[in-house]
C-alpha cells in the first residue's frame, strides 16, 4: 500500500514509543491539533502526556533538558517546525549535546534526536527555509541524516531513536506528501548507508533530502536521451557513505552534486574534495555543483524562482557542463510532460510526487 | 564527603560529629586549593583553573545534605562542588594534569568535570548553560520516582543569560525536585554588579515571579547553609523547584592560581573584609570555642588533611611519570 512521508513517520514514532518505554517525543505542536504537519497525530492519547509534550517555547532549555533526559537513559525526540529555530538552542547543541560523552571520558551515551523540518516556497523566505545540514555536520559528536523519501523517513527516524549517540534528522517540508510503498519484509537498510535510487553509467547524480527527488527527475528526463544516471540519495551527512559515492563515480567519470543547502563551506565543497582526492586522473569533467546563492533565501515567490536551481536550469547546465548532445528544449518538454507539476503553484510542494524511487 | 579520607581519621575522631565532617570537608578543599595554586607555576596542571577558596562552605553546606544518589551539576568553578560531592581527589588532581588516569580521561580538564560514579553529572563553563541539563536531570529523576534531587550551582551572572530563565520556567512548569544554589560572589571575571545588574533589578521578586521558592543567606558560616540547605531540601524533595541565593567571595582571582588584590577592580576596603569572612577561621572558631575538639587535636586534624592531600599529589605524580614526561623539553 502507499503511503505519505508523514504517515510512515508516525509509524516509526508509534513503533518506537511501544518498544521503548524510554522514548518521549516533545516540541512544539507535538500535542496540538496540527501534530507536527500530522507526523504526532494520536501519539499523546496513545502514550500519554509524559512521554509525549507540548514545549515552552524555551528551545535552548529544552534542548538542555532533552540532553539531561538523554544521560539518565531516556530517549528523547525533540522537534522544531522550522530548523531556522534550532539556533535558538545552538549553545546546547554545539556545545553540551555533542561534547558530552567526549568530555566526560566516555562516561555518557547521549541517544537523542532532534528533528529539524526545512521549509520552503510559499514565503517563508530568510529565516524559515534553511537547511542546516552543513553546519551540524562541521561539529564532531553530531550524526546528522536526511532522508529523501517516506521508507528513508521511516528507517532512518527509528535507528535514530535506537542509536546512542545525538542525532540531527533534517526534513525537508516538501516530502510530506509524498508517497512510497511500504513492506513490513523489506531488507531494513544500514544506518550511515547511501542509496542508489537508480544505476546508471554515463553520469552520476548525488544529493539528500528533497534534492534527491529532484536528481530521479532529471535522471528519468536523461534517460530519454540514451543516457543513463546513476543517482545517490546520500541519506546519512555525517557520517556520509563515501565508498558508494566514489564507486558510482569511479564508474561515470562524471559527478554533479545538488545541495538543499548553500553553496560555499557545505555539502558539495565536502563531497568534491573527497571525489577529488580519490579519483584524481579518473574524472572526466569537473565536478559539477548545484545549491543555493550566498544571500538569503528570499520570501517572494518572484525573487525564489532564481534561488533555488531549478530542473530546467539544472538540464541545461548539466548539458553545456559535461557536453551532451541532448537538445534542451526537448528535454524541458520531456520533463514538463513526465512530470506534470500538479501543484497550481512552483512555490508550492508537487503533490503528485510518488514512488517507488 | 571523601570517604577515604574520613576512613583514615575515624579512630581519632568522632566523624559522626557534623562539625568536625564540616571542618573535614572544608580544610581538604582548602588544601587543594592551595596546593594547585602553589604547583600550578611549574606547569604540571595544565588547564584554567577557577578556584573556590572563599566559596567552600557553600558547597559544603549543600553537600552535607545530599545522598550519594543525589546529582549535582557544576560550573567552570567545580574543584569544591566535586570534593564536598565525595569526588576522588585522584581522578580530579589526574584530570587538571590531563591525563587518561582523570575522571574525563583528561578530555575535560578542570572546566568539565565529570564523575557520573558519585552523582557529579556535569561541569558546564558555559555560564548559564549547566541549567537545562539540570532540568532534564531532574525530569529524569521525577519520571524514574526516585525521589533524588538536583543540584545546580550557578554564579551570579547566570541571572544574566536566557537559559537561567527559560530553565527557571521548566522547573516550576514541570514542578522539578531542583535546588539551584546561586554562588553570588559580585563579580563576573573583573566586572562588578554595577556594570550588569539595573539598580532595581531584584532577585527574589524575579525568582518567585516565576514560582519558584526563593531563599537567601549568607555563604561564610557553613553551618548556617548546613541549617539553612536542610531547610529548603525539605520543598525540593518534595518537587518544589527552589533558589536559594547565598552572598560569597571569591578570594583568588577569576581565572589562575594567584591572588589579584592589586588589579584594582576589588576596592581595599572590600578585600579587608574578606579574613573575617573566611568559611573556614569562622567554623575553625566555632569549633574550638564549642569545645569539640580540643585546639591541639583540631590543629593535628588539619595537618592530617594537609598531608592527605600531598600524599594523593604525590601519588598522583607518581602514577602519572611517564605521561607528565612527555610535556619536558628534550635536554
Amino acid at each position: 500500500m502507499q503511503q505519505t512521508y508523514i504517515n510512515l513517520l508516525n509509524l516509526a514514532f508509534e513503533e518506537s514509543l511501544k518498544h521503548d518505554s524510554k522514548v518521549m517525543l516533545f516540541g512544539l505542536g507535538v500535542g496540538d491539533v496540527g501534530a507536527v504537519f500530522g507526523s504526532t497525530a494520536n501519539l499523546q492519547s496513545k502514550f500519554g502526556s509524559e512521554r509525549i509534550f507540548e514545549i515552552p517555547l524555551s528551545e535552548n532549555a529544552v534542548s538542555g533538558m532533552a540532553l539531561g533526559l538523554a544521560m539518565q537513559g531516556f530517549r528523547p525526540v525533540m522537534m522544531h517546525q522550522r530548523a531556522d529555530f534550532s539556533f535558538t538552542s545552538a549553545e546546547q547543541i554545539i556545545n553540551q549535546i555533542a561534547k558530552t560523552s567526549y568530555m566526560s571520558g566516555d562516561a555518557y551515551k547521549v541517544p537523542l534526536v532532534i528533528r529539524m523540518i526545512v521549509g520552503r516556497g510559499w514565503g517563508q523566505g530568510p529565516t524559515h527555509a534553511q537547511s542546516p545540514h552543513a553546519i551540524f555536520s562541521h561539529v564532531p559528536g553530531l550524526q546528522v541524516v536526511a532522508p529523501a523519501t517516506p521508507l528513508d523517513g521511516y528507517y532512518l527516524m527509528k535507528q535514530s531513536i535506537a542509536s546512542d549517540n545525538p542525532v540531527i534528522f533534517i526534513e525537508h517540508r516538501w516530502l510530506h506528501q509524498t508517497m512510497e510503498t511500504f513492506n513490513q519484509n523489506e531488507r531494513v537498510p544500514n544506518f550511515t548507508d547511501a542509496k542508489i535510487m537508480k544505476s546508471g553509467t554515463d553520469l552520476t547524480l548525488i544529493s539528500l533530502s528533497y534534492g534527491v527527488i529532484e536528481c530521479i527527475k532529471i535522471a528519468a528526463v536523461l534517460s530519454e536521451f540514451n543516457l543513463t544516471t546513476e543517482v545517490v540519495n546520500l541519506r546519512s551527512i555525517q557520517p556520509w557513505d563515501k565508498r558508494t559515492v566514489l564507486e558510482s563515480v569511479g564508474k561515470t567519470q562524471k559527478a554533479v552534486l545538488l545541495d538543499t543547502g548553500h553553496l560555499e563551506f557545505g555539502l558539495t565543497g565536502e563531497v568534491s574534495s573527497t571525489i577529488y582526492s580519490e579519483l584524481f586522473g579518473v574524472l572526466s569533467n569537473p565536478i559539477l555543483r548545484f545549491g543555493l546563492p550566498m544571500e538569503p533565501t528570499p520570501s517572494s515567490a518572484a525573487l525564489a524562482i532564481d534561488h533555488y536551481p531549478t530542473i530546467e536550469k539544472m538540464l541545461g547546465e548539466i548539458k553545456s557542463h559535461f557536453g551532451f548532445k541532448y537538445d534542451l528544449r526537448k528535454a524541458i518538454t520531456v520533463f514538463h510532460e513526465k512530470f506534470p507539476y500538479k501543484s497550481k503553484h512552483k512555490d508550492q510542494p508537487d503533490v503528485g510526487v510518488v514512488g517507488p524511487f | 564527603m571523601n570517604i577515604e579520607l574520613m576512613n583514615l581519621i575515624r579512630k581519632d575522631y568522632d566523624i559522626k560529629n557534623t562539625k568536625i565532617q564540616m571542618f573535614v570537608n572544608l580544610q581538604l578543599i582548602r588544601s587543594v586549593e592551595l596546593l594547585i595554586s602553589e604547583k600550578y607555576a611549574n606547569q604540571v596542571f595544565r588547564c584554567p583553573v577557577h578556584l573556590s577558596i572563599g566559596q567552600e562552605a557553600i558547597a559544603v553546606g549543600v553537600s552535607l545534605n545530599l545522598e550519594l544518589e543525589d546529582k549535582v551539576v557544576s560550573t567552570h568553578r567545580s574543584h569544591a562542588h566535586y570534593i564536598a560531592k565525595g569526588g576522588d581527589l585522584f581522578s580530579m588532581l589526574s584530570e587538571l594534569i590531563g591525563s587518561p588516569l582523570g575522571c574525563c580521561k583528561g578530555r575535560g580538564g578542570s572546566m568539565h568535570i565529570f564523575d557520573k560514579s558519585v552523582g557529579f553529572m556535569a561541569s558546564v563553563p558555559i555560564v548559564g548553560s549547566s541549567l537545562p541539563i539540570a532540568t532534564g536531570l531532574a525530569l529524569a529523576e521525577k519520571l524514574l520516582n526516585s525521589k533524588n534531587i538536583v543540584v545546580a550551582y550557578v554564579g551570579d551572572a547566570a541571572l544574566e543569560t536566557g537559559a537561567f530563565y527559560e530553565s527557571l520556567n521548566l522547573a516550576a512548569l514541570k514542578k522539578l525536585p531542583i535546588l539551584i544554589v546561586l554562588e553570588d560572589n559580585g563579580y563576573s571575571t573583573y566586572s562588578n554588579k554595577e556594570v550588569r545588574w539595573p539598580v532595581a533589578k531584584n532577585v527574589r521578586a524575579t525568582i518567585e515571579g516565576m514560582g519558584l521558592i526563593y531563599d537567601n543567606g549568607s555563604g561564610d558560616d557553613v553551618e548556617e547553609i548546613y541549617i539553612q540547605v536542610g531547610q529548603v531540601m525539605s520543598n525540593v524533595r518534595d518537587n518544589k523547584p527552589s533558589l536559594l541565593h547565598l552572598n560569597t567571595f571569591r578570594r583568588y582571582e577569576h581565572c589562575g592560581p594567584n591572588l589579584d588584590d592589586g588589579m584594582g577592580y576589588r576596592k581595599s576596603d572590600e578585600i579587608e573584609t574578606y579574613s573575617a569572612r573566611d568559611p573556614l577561621e569562622i567554623l575553625r572558631n566555632k569549633i574550638v570555642i564549642s569545645g569539640v575538639i580540643s585546639e591541639k587535636l583540631f590543629e593535628k586534624l588539619a595537618k592530617r588533611i594537609n598531608d592527605y592531600t600531598e600524599e594523593i599529589f604525590t601519588k598522583m605524580l607518581n602514577q602519572n611519570q611517564d605521561f607528565l614526561a612527555q610535556f619536558e623539553m628534550e635536554k
